[in-house]
């Protein structure tokens, strides 16, 4: 029997109250009945019997509780709608950027181990992470014990010939250490061996999954085809798999980095990225601490050249993010979870309004005999059913917001794929809704509890205040605090944004079309050569119709190349790299500066004549002469010598101020040199390869002319990456642009959440005030004093989350400072604008319920008493 | 269509109210022991006719000294009453259908 007693548990307990005790009676005589023998069958018809029979009740219950909720909600549609509104903006943008975050910021690389992946650089006084230069890599690599293996790269690019239309496409040359250290297989062929990597190898290569796929059909017997890079044949040894990518999505292919003698000459030639791979039992700090050692003692080997160089590891799942990207990445998150908190506390407070509401339904209930357990059941359904009707409109908002913020993924990381919803964060923020809907969903039980309510069977009585309603304010000023930072942060972000875009860039950018051209060496390595080429693509290309001026120039400004600096020596000393007197330097055509429309200061700019045979010349920007000759003026700076570029150098001309790597960078100085002062096949890497096309209108119409006018002069010389530098200069804040757009989307979606949960608030408690108000009137109170009680109510509330809400948005804009672009975190515009919003919102909120104060009518309320 | 449960138990409670072993009682013995309602299926059944006002909870008790106190008493309501009639009428027409056919002989 007792074992009976533990089956009927399994009904519900409402059902249990009304017929346990008869069945028990029932059960006993057929126990009776049944004899010594006949219990063992008893038993096995019974157990299935009262499972399959309780889960029927259970059915019949949820069903009924459904078909009520259901009902209910259908009577109270705003409240069910605003309630499904919340948990779905709040679960859909959470879900959505806390996706994104931790693909970028939190998910390992794509390689076995990957925590004991590390990257070793060097480290100056002016740069806190410089690549690696030949001969420290060799002496270090040398003298640690704390690798497994490490292995260098370096990036390349080739134009593919011979299949179709010649391409330019990206790669990376890695020593044959590499890819062992990163413990990679290809999917067909061979990785590289030590032999490839000997100088004077015949030439070998590793394709990427997509160029495999792309330009060879994915050919099964690739391995062993000779394919031409440039002018150089290569022999396919292997392919990749589909998901690798590294260092960068852009890497399509991998050649030998090969090392000769002469890279070992100059310690302060730095262009090495290193890989290694920790051995097990060593942490990151011993690591760090044996480098510390062995930079320590190239320094005393190397007095002159390392004088001023250090080594840093650094993870290399941290790198490829730069640090402002993460800070955004973290405001992002950051701003999620405010959205998802401001979602919970409205949540929380229409459910705690509902409740008050029906605090005399559930009292009639109580009374009519309704088990506690019945109601808790009910409320509970009707909490899942809203929290279950967000949380799929949420998951629905979360799969099409996340393609959107794609868009943020940095493409020079090595991961596989997109980003896609975050199925952990998914359930989080699902779990989070539907605690808070159970927790306040419920609450109206906790007035129930042990003795009948009888306060809330009392006609007309009236419900609100006390307690609940304070818990409630305080929901609606965490609203208001939440919406503050959101709003005053996305405000900063949005000034810095336009301070940054409305930078002079120091060039015209519209109407110029940019294009590649990348012209192979060695077939480029001479002057002449290159010379006849720039000659005859200008003229052909100047005749153009629309074409106002042309020139072609060592890399774009912001372009793809972000560096070009050389060692700048003064007053005939020899060039000293430790020193770190830098310059960008840019080989131009004639007409170079004036396509750009970079204002020439005083003097000329480079011209047909500065040839091979004559002074070699220079044109500077002004804030060389800042920084290296602070005591000229432009006009007297023109005539003095500088060694550049491997030859002694005169200024001709000072030009005005680029921003060269970005909008956000400094001005930094510049050199511009003309194309024909250089040794044949010397700084190779500095040919002029872009070329830059001004235009009167459109210049996207000139880009078919001016393909099948390279495409005749040089048939394998494909054209690349043709974009209007205004897009150029537009990609370099692009990625910003569109962080701030999704805070900015957070914070119109917190506000809207505040100002629904203000208006929530405001009118419950005049709805719950009518008799109240209806008292005061009829006592002779004008409506300018209802007005101002409603109105103190909301700006009480306003107040009380601004104040708190300045506060901590100046602290979210102190940690955001690096992103800023100058903007003081507490910038005043912003914070008069974000507090002049919440209070409009505020106002806005109060309207309907201080209308629908001022309608009360004195007659109707008093009767209802 | 009403499930055989229910239809058993309005028939149980055609004549007489009774309570729920009673009803237990008279399907065995109406089905010449071939059915026998559990509890469980009993209870569930008369929860959901409850709900569908099929039957009623009756106040009006036997003599005090047939009595048990601890029982309910239920009574056929006129729409229970209805449904029995409506089901009765349904496995008529099916009855008719099968002797067309020759799946059905003799009377019933």
């Amino acid at each position: 029997m007792r074992i009976y007693n533990l089956l009927l548990r399994v009904y519900p307990a409402s059902f249990r109250n009304e017929y346990a005790e008869e069945m028990r009676a029932i059960f006993a005589r057929r126990l009776h009945a049944a004899g010594p023998l006949g219990v063992i069958g008893l038993w096995l018809q019974t157990i299935p019997e009262v499972i399959g029979n309780a889960a029927i009740v259970h059915w019949d219950l949820l069903r009924q509780d459904l078909s009520y909720t259901a009902r209910m909600l259908r009577r109270a549609p705003g409240f069910a709608g605003t309630a499904i509104a919340i948990v779905a903006l709040g679960i859909g943008a959470t879900t959505a950027a806390f996706s994104v975050t931790d693909f970028v910021l939190l998910r390992p690389l794509p390689f076995p181990q990957p925590d004991r992946l590390v990257r070793l650089y060097e480290k100056t006084s002016a740069y806190s992470q410089l690549e690696l230069s030949a001969a420290n890599y060799r002496d270090w690599k040398a003298g640690s014990t704390v690798f497994e293996s490490i292995g260098l790269h370096h990036s390349a690019a080739g134009n593919l010939v011979g299949i179709g239309e010649p391409q330019r496409v990206g790669g990376t040359a890695v020593s044959f250490d590499l890819f062992p250290t990163l413990r990679v297989q290809p999917l067909i062929g061979r990785l590289f061996t030590e032999t490839d990597d000997r100088d004077g190898a015949p030439g070998t290569m590793i394709l990427s999954y997509r160029l495999w796929q792309t330009q060879f059909g994915g050919d099964p017997s690739i391995v062993g085809r000779q394919v031409l890079l440039d002018t150089e044949s290569f022999t396919v040894i292997g392919v990749m798999p589909r998901a690798f990518r590294f260092p960068g999505s852009e890497v399509q292919y991998w050649t030998p980095l090969r090392f000769n003698a002469e890279m070992y000459v100059d310690r302060n030639d730095n262009w090495h990225y290193s890989v290694g791979r920790l051995r097990d039992g060593v942490t990151f700090e011993q690591a760090q601490a044996e480098m510390d050692v062995l930079a320590a003692r190239s320094k005393q080997q190397f007095p002159a050249e390392n004088k001023d160089v250090g080594a840093i590891l650094t993870r290399l799942a941290d790198d490829g993010v730069s640090q402002q990207a993460r800070l955004l990445l973290y405001a992002l998150s950051g701003a999620a979870a405010c959205v998802l908190l401001i979602a919970c506390a409205n949540l929380a407070n229409l459910l705690l309004a509902r409740a008050l509401e029906r605090r005399r339904e559930l009292a009639v209930r109580t009374a009519m005999g309704a088990g506690r357990e019945r109601m808790v059941r009910q409320l509970i359904t009707e909490s899942l059913l809203l929290a279950a009707g967000g949380g799929a409109l949420g998951v629905a908002i979360a799969y099409g917001s996340v393609p959107l913020l794609n868009r943020l993924v940095p493409t020079a990381l090595p991961l596989a794929s997109q980003p896609t919803v975050d199925l952990r964060v998914l359930l989080f923020a699902i779990a989070l809704t539907i605690v808070t809907g159970l927790a306040f969903g419920l609450a109206p039980l906790l007035r129930i509890g042990g003795e009948a309510d009888l306060g809330g069977l009392r006609e007309g009585a009236r419900s609100g205040g006390g307690q609940k309603e304070g818990v409630r304010s305080t929901l609606v000023v965490v609203e208001i605090m939440a919406s503050v930072v959101l709003l005053v942060s996305a405000g900063l972000l949005l000034r810095a944004l336009w301070n940054v875009q409305t930078t002079n860039p120091g060039f015209r950018s519209e109407n110029v079309l940019t294009l590649g051209t990348p012209l192979p060496t060695p077939q480029f390595d001479r002057v002449v050569t290159r010379d006849a080429f720039y000659t005859r693509a200008l003229s052909s290309i100047r005749a153009i119709p629309g074409v106002t001026n042309a020139a072609f120039v060592s890399h774009l400004p912001m372009g793809r190349m972000k560096g070009g600096i050389w060692p700048v020596s003064l007053d005939g000393r020899p060039v000293n790299r430790a020193e770190n007197k830098n310059a960008f330097l840019r080989y131009v055509t004639p007409g170079f500066l004036a396509t750009l429309g970079i204002p020439l200061i005083t003097g000329r700019d480079t011209d047909d004549s500065d040839r091979q045979d004559r002074q070699a010349i220079a044109v500077v920007s002004e804030s060389f002469l800042t920084r290296f000759m602070p005591t000229e003026t432009p006009a007297s700076a023109i005539g003095h010598h500088f060694t550049f570029a491997l030859q002694e150098r005169v200024i001709v001309g000072v030009a005005g101020e680029v921003r060269m790597r970005g909008l956000e960078r400094r001005q930094e100085p510049q050199v511009y040199l003309p194309f024909r002062q250089v040794a044949d096949g010397n700084i190779i890497g500095y040919i002029p390869r872009w070329l830059v096309v001004r235009t009167a209108s459109q210049p996207v119409a000139v880009a078919a002319p001016i393909r099948s006018i390279i495409r005749q002069i040089e048939p394998t010389l494909p054209v690349n990456d043709v974009a209007t530098l205004t897009d150029v200069v537009e990609r370099d804040t692009a990625s910003r642009a569109a962080q701030v757009r999704v805070l900015a989307a957070f914070a119109a979606i917190a506000f809207v959440l505040a100002g629904i949960g203000i208006h929530g608030l405001l009118s419950f408690s005049v709805s719950q005030r009518a008799q109240e108000i209806g008292v005061r009137l009829a006592l002779g109170a004008q409506s300018g004093d209802i007005l101002r009680m409603v109105v103190h109510r909301s700006v009480m509330l306003t107040v009380a989350g601004v104040i708190p809400g300045v506060a901590l948005a100046y602290v979210a804009g102190r940690s955001m400072d690096a992103l800023l672009a100058g903007v003081k975190p507490a910038d005043a515009p912003t914070m008069i604008a974000a507090v002049g919003l919440s209070v409009v919102m505020t106002l806005v909120g109060s309207v309907m319920p201080t209308l629908r104060a001022l309608r009360v009518d004195p007659i109707s309320a008093l009767r209802a008493e | 269509m009403l499930p055989p449960a229910t239809f058993h138990i309005l028939l149980a409670l055609a004549e007489e109210d009774r309570h729920g072993y009673a009803i237990i009682q008279d399907v065995t013995a109406r089905t010449n022991g071939e059915l026998k309602l559990s509890a469980g299926t009993l209870y569930r059944s008369i929860q959901r006719m409850l709900e569908q006002g099929l039957v009623v909870e009756t106040r009006d008790r036997p003599a005090p000294e047939d009595d048990d106190e601890r029982r309910r008493y239920y009574r056929i309501t006129p729409d229970g009453a209805a449904a029995a009639r409506a089901e009765a009428r349904r496995l008529g027409q099916l009855v008719k259908m099968a002797r067309a056919v020759g799946f059905a002989t003799g009377k019933i």
